[in-house]
């Protein structure tokens, strides 16, 4: 499609004799969420080095919002980065921190009252990023990525270390964004923490693409058993086994409502039913991709 | 929207706020106003009732002192230019916004030039503020140009120490370069030099292979404009080197200018080459 907000082709690249991406191509359209999940050294990092044209491909194509992003620094406006455990110079204040991103993005420095009460900041904009904990530096590392209203926005493990509270407040930045209609690409180390927040998940091992869908495709494609344990004196499926007091059936996804209805029938108690977890699924792709 | 700034004026201001943050700038002015009040009070004492202007005795006692001192605050300052923010961990930040690497370099000169040049202009013209006070402003043409002078040496070792940070990976590296930079062509080159010239027996070297030996060592081609000409060239003993060179204050200062720009383009293509 044309209008896609980032577009690779077959691209590839090695350090030293290692292919950090090999032969990848996907495109991120406008309005998408999408998690890049991967192992640490699975190329993630590298793709979205690429995609801010700080690192150059050996092969294939790239594009990002209409142009190479090696050449010329214009699409760079309209696109916010998030890094892995962002880093300030301590000794400014987090206003002053913004201040200086803003006018490198060729915004005015003052005005950004509205990005520090998003991001949750509003009391601490005047600290030093000194006294800030990891929480607050990835807040104003959020903030900072979102001046200008990007219409690519590259967040890199932007989870890792963060509690529930925040995380979920991020997702919601970032679904809003997308509504907007801007494209989110964020990395991570584990479809966990993506707690379905994704509407897309690309999954890389190796510099490959071993996976690409929505969850529920990787579900489907992951094929994996929901496991069914109840209690009960005699079990009333032949499929049963015993794991200690309990009863266990693995169950594929049309199988899942019979057998319920059937241990219901059957009075048993203490019923569980267990899909299989993102990090289940996860495992598995990179399983089938090992054999 | 205001017209938005240009990018190496966001990377100037920065490095100067930054200067200003750390104490650099205090410090150093701090160290260039104590020793050139120094030398102003000490120095000017024993001239008595001569003909020397009182300035002209300072700037000969402040520019050997110079010599030793802007190179090495510039070293300190620049050395660490790029490996500070990779140490740091911000430079991927600052490089994934809208600007060019060689942007980078030059607005982080830039504003580390402003530093050096606050420091030179404030220390040095307390001491020179404090002599006209007591002795009046004869001479003041050539502390003037002494000020001048030490603005472009400093810029000189500012962009060495640029071109040794852009070139390495880590900060020590780059303050080993540094250090050997500096007694390089504060030490060695002129005892080097002064070896060769004995090893000759005597026998006279050609004006064009002094010139060009002057010329390839900034702290030389500095020390030729600040004390050739003038009383100072007199009480320094370099009217004569002066004399009998070609070398004009146009052309001093030429290479002075051309010893910033070099290491400076050569910093800018090793950054952008730079695989991160």
């Amino acid at each position: 499609m044309s209008d896609a907000t980032v577009i690779l082709e077959a691209v590839t690249k090695t350090y030293g004799g290692r292919a950090a991406v090999s032969e990848l191509s996907y495109s991120l359209q406008p309005g998408q969420v999408v998690a890049l999940v991967g192992h640490n050294g699975a190329g993630k990092t590298t793709q979205i080095k690429m995609m801010l044209g700080l690192t150059r491909p050996d092969a294939g194509r790239l594009q990002v919002l209409g142009a190479d992003p090696v050449h010329g620094t214009g699409a760079r406006r309209q696109l916010g980065y998030l890094p892995e455990s962002v880093q300030f110079h301590l000794a400014f204040t987090g206003r002053e921190t913004l201040g200086f991103y803003a006018q490198l993005k060729g915004l005015p420095a003052r005005g950004h009252d509205a990005l520090f009460q998003r991001v949750g900041l509003a009391e601490a904009a005047d600290r030093p990023v000194r006294g800030y904990s990891k929480g607050m530096r990835q807040r104003l590392g959020l903030a900072q990525a979102l001046l200008g209203t990007p219409r690519l926005l590259l967040l890199d493990e932007p989870t890792s270390g963060l509690d529930p509270a925040l995380r979920r407040e991020l997702y919601g930045i970032v679904a809003e964004l997308a509504r907007a209609g801007a494209t989110v690409l964020l990395s991570s180390h584990a479809l966990t923490e993506l707690e379905d927040q994704a509407a897309r998940v690309i999954v890389v091992n190796r510099g490959r693409k071993i996976a690409d869908g929505t969850m529920a495709e990787l579900r489907r494609l992951a094929g994996l058993p929901s496991r069914l344990r109840f209690r009960a004196d005699a079990s009333p499926d032949n499929r049963a086994t015993r794991a200690g007091d309990y009863w266990q059936i693995e169950l594929a996804e049309d199988e899942k409502a019979p057998a319920l209805r059937q241990v219901i029938a059957a009075e048993a108690r203490e019923i569980t039913l267990e899909d299989p977890s993102l990090d289940d699924i996860y495992a598995h792709f990179l399983k089938r991709e090992a054999a | 929207m205001p017209n938005p700034q240009p990018a190496i004026l966001t990377i100037a201001r920065r490095e100067l706020a930054e200067g200003m943050r750390n104490r650099w700038v205090v410090s150093t002015t701090l160290i260039m106003a104590a020793l050139a009040l120094t030398i102003a009070a000490l120095g000017s004492a024993p001239t008595g009732t001569t003909s020397t202007a009182a300035l002209d005795v300072v700037v000969v006692g402040l520019s050997s002192l110079t010599i030793f001192l802007v190179p090495l605050i510039a070293l300190l300052l620049s050395h660490d230019a790029i490996t500070r923010e990779v140490e740091r961990g911000t430079l991927l930040l600052l490089l994934s916004h809208p600007l060019s690497r060689p942007q980078v370099i030059a607005g982080k000169f830039l504003g580390q030039l402003v530093i050096m040049a606050l420091a030179t202009v404030i220390g040095f013209g307390l001491a020179a503020l404090f002599v006209i006070w007591r002795d009046g402003a004869a001479g003041w043409q050539a502390f003037a140009m002494m000020i001048w002078a030490s603005i472009l040496l400093g810029a000189v070792f500012l962009a060495l120490g640029t071109l040794a940070s852009a070139s390495v990976q880590e900060s020590s590296t780059a303050a080993g370069i540094a250090i050997g930079l500096w007694l390089l062509f504060v030490a060695i080159y002129d005892m080097a030099l002064l070896a060769a010239l004995v090893a000759r027996g005597g026998h006279a070297v050609a004006g064009w292979v002094m010139d060009l030996a002057l010329v390839l060592n900034p702290t030389d081609a500095y020390r030729l404009l600040t004390l050739g000409e003038g009383s100072s060239a007199m009480l320094s003993g370099m009217g004569g080197v002066y004399d009998s060179s070609q070398l004009t204050p146009g052309l001093l200062t030429g290479a002075l200018l051309l010893w910033s720009a070099v290491p400076l383009v050569l910093a800018m293509a090793a950054f952008s080459k730079r695989n991160l």
